[in-house]
């Protein structure tokens, strides 16, 4: 696999720069909504900033301690797509008198300490390589936990939700990244075998049967998770990140041919057998067909969506002088329609590149990773976050079908964020452990270079010995 | 607030937004030029012959120091390793300083260690063994500069 280096050096100045550059963005669009709403500037814009500039500096104090040579630029642009999410769903509260928003800044705040923990407990992201079938039997577990009478509850027809203390929860937005962690682990230690065996059938080498297995199992899982629980976008989003990371560790066509294979079959059938994916496609084929939109999970919302999108039009309402409460759950899977409303094409676009930047930095953590795992897990991780992005912005915009994903950082809800953000701390991790010196005496590798035939004497004097 | 403030005031977070992502790249673009090859290793002949002042020292033959492991053949082609004071775990376990991945490598294949102003390398008890030049090595040996160490279908060698 390639690999790219660069120059130790920490930047952590940059990355402070950038932050208060975020920061002020962020601040920016809670300060519009505030003084185009009827009440003027409320007191949740000094509270809720305020948290929000605090979190960000701390987190920026626990990367100069314990990941100095993280990549300097993660941190700023998941803080500005943070904040510029809560200022929307902000001002739809105040466009409905609601209190979504307290809520996510709560939650921002559990998910940045939790990422913070994750920075420092793990430190080197080759640990997670040994909790590889333990990652997998956690990922079975989170999936199933809705499925469990008295806890799981069903919300809009999907039952992916885990409730308990008055408090609501996803485990499947959990479960994509100990998938990733299962599949970075598995694909690291078979990659070779995978490679190595195989028929080939004109310009394809194909795998074996038995080397398919794993495949299929991941391609049962999506399809349980869409019978069972009925969710179509974790689905898509389980079977995508298994197909990338099985191409990345393996660089054969092959597998993309059988997957999507294996894509077209299943999704045929959903479309056939089950009524939720049925009305999903009706929707996006004839959204405009008066008789869909007007049905029960019809287009409406998908159109509203759009006539929003068009009301911005190149330059946008201004934040908080529109009217992107119109749309349903327009601060959660439509937040995106609710921005491109108020700010236009041309704030969408930078919203968009932003996703772009953050994940190809994690891209660019992964071809620095000096380890196989840590390559696949980046790779695995960046690419969740592109396909969430796509699947959210390619849904309200119509270009596929509308899917039930979370726009990351942006979207209401509290597990996604929480995901999200472990997902930001691994690949700081990653880049960090790819980015620092290799041997300055503090490095890893070094320590384990130079401890290891200390910590087992036995065996290296027993072979010196056999060679005599 | 009257309209004229609102869009000035529209129209400013809206280059604000775009003046964040215009950093950022500018940014990534110093991130990039740093991580060159140009930048961190030797100057190319290209450069020397545009800035005479850039090219290299003539080279001292006597009592040269081995400052990098650079690796000549199989999987690693390219890869220049910084030498210091400490050892070098060799070998295709994910906890070796440099990750062999090569199919004939053992998991701990081999290990380099200084030893006063010399470099040694000794086998760990491998399944394929390690070359320095043409024999075998059974026992810990010194390397000298450029002389090649094989592993598999890895060969690498000390430079100063």
């Amino acid at each position: 696999m390639s690999e790219l280096e660069t120059a130790p050096v920490p930047r952590r100045n940059m990355e402070l720069l950038l932050l208060l550059l975020a920061l002020a963005v962020a601040m920016g669009a809670y300060y519009l909504v505030g003084i185009n709403s009827d009440d003027g500037l409320s007191e949740e814009f000094i509270s809720q900033g305020l948290i929000l500039v605090g979190l960000a500096l701390v987190f920026h104090v626990v990367l100069r301690i314990w990941a100095k040579y993280a990549d300097p630029v993660i941190l700023p642009v998941t803080v500005a797509l943070n904040g510029i999410g809560l200022a929307m769903i902000h001002r739809i509260d105040l466009a409905k008198s609601d209190d979504t928003a307290f809520r996510q800044i709560m939650w921002t705040g559990v998910a940045m300490v939790v990422a913070m923990i994750v920075l420092w407990t793990i430190r080197d992201h080759r640990v997670l390589r040994r909790f590889t079938y333990i990652a997998l039997a956690a990922s079975v577990l989170l999936l199933l936990l809705p499925l469990i009478k008295g806890l799981g509850v069903e919300i809009n027809g999907a039952r992916i939700w885990v409730r308990f203390f008055g408090l609501s929860f996803q485990p499947g937005e959990l479960a994509k990244i100990t998938l990733a962690i299962f599949f970075a682990g598995y694909l690291s230690s078979n990659r070779e075998l995978i490679l190595l065996a195989g028929r080939k059938v004109g310009p394809l080498q194909l795998p074996r049967s038995r080397d398919l297995g794993p495949m299929v199992v991941a391609w049962l899982v999506s399809i349980g998770v869409l019978v069972v629980q009925r969710d179509l976008g974790s689905s898509i989003l389980f079977f995508g990140l298994f197909m990338v990371m099985i191409y990345v560790a393996t660089a054969r066509v092959s597998w993309i041919v059988i997957g999507t294979l294996m894509l077209v079959g299943g999704g045929t059938f959903a479309y056939l057998t089950m009524s939720h994916v049925t009305r999903r496609i009706d929707g996006w084929l004839n959204a405009f067909d008066p008789d869909i939109y007007h049905a029960i999970g019809g287009s409406r919302q998908i159109v509203e969506g759009l006539f929003g999108l068009a009301n911005g039009g190149l330059m946008g309402t201004g934040l908080g002088n529109g009217s992107p409460y119109m749309v349903p759950l327009a601060n959660s899977d439509m937040i995106v329609a609710s921005l491109g409303e108020e700010l236009g094409l041309i704030g969408i676009s930078a919203i968009v590149l932003l996703y772009l930047i953050l994940v190809s930095r994690g891209m660019r953590a992964a071809l620095g990773s000096r380890d196989t795992f840590g390559k696949l897990l980046a790779t695995g991780f960046s690419f969740t976050l592109a396909l969430q992005c796509f699947v959210v912005i390619g849904g309200v915009t119509r270009l596929i079908p509308l899917t039930g994903l979370t726009t990351p950082f942006m979207a209401a809800g509290g597990s996604s964020l929480l995901s999200n953000w472990i997902i930001v701390a691994l690949l700081l991790l990653i880049s960090h452990n790819s980015r620092r010196p290799m041997l300055s005496g503090v490095s890893a590798t070094a320590e384990v270079a130079t401890k290891a035939p200390r910590r087992s004497p036995g065996l290296l004097e027993s072979i010196k010995e056999h060679k005599r | 607030m009257n309209d004229l403030v609102f869009t000035v005031l529209r129209l400013g977070f809206l280059i604000l937004l775009w003046l964040l992502v215009l950093s950022i790249v500018g940014a990534l673009r110093r991130d990039l030029a740093i991580g060159s090859k140009a930048r961190v290793g030797a100057p190319t002949a290209r450069e020397i012959r545009k800035d005479p002042s850039l090219a290299p020292p003539p080279e001292v033959p006597a009592k040269q120091q081995a400052k990098t492991l650079a690796i000549l053949e199989g999987p690693l082609t390219g890869l220049e390793h910084q030498l210091t004071a400490s050892p070098i775990l060799l070998g295709r376990a994910q906890e070796a300083t440099i990750v062999l991945e090569d199919d004939y490598a053992s998991g701990r294949h081999a290990r380099l260690f200084p030893q006063g102003t010399r470099w040694f390398i000794e086998d760990l008890g491998s399944t394929n063994g390690t070359f320095l030049g043409e024999a075998q090595l059974t026992r810990a040996q010194p390397v000298e500069l450029g002389q090649k160490i094989r592993i598999g279908k890895t060969v690498m060698e000390l430079r100063p």
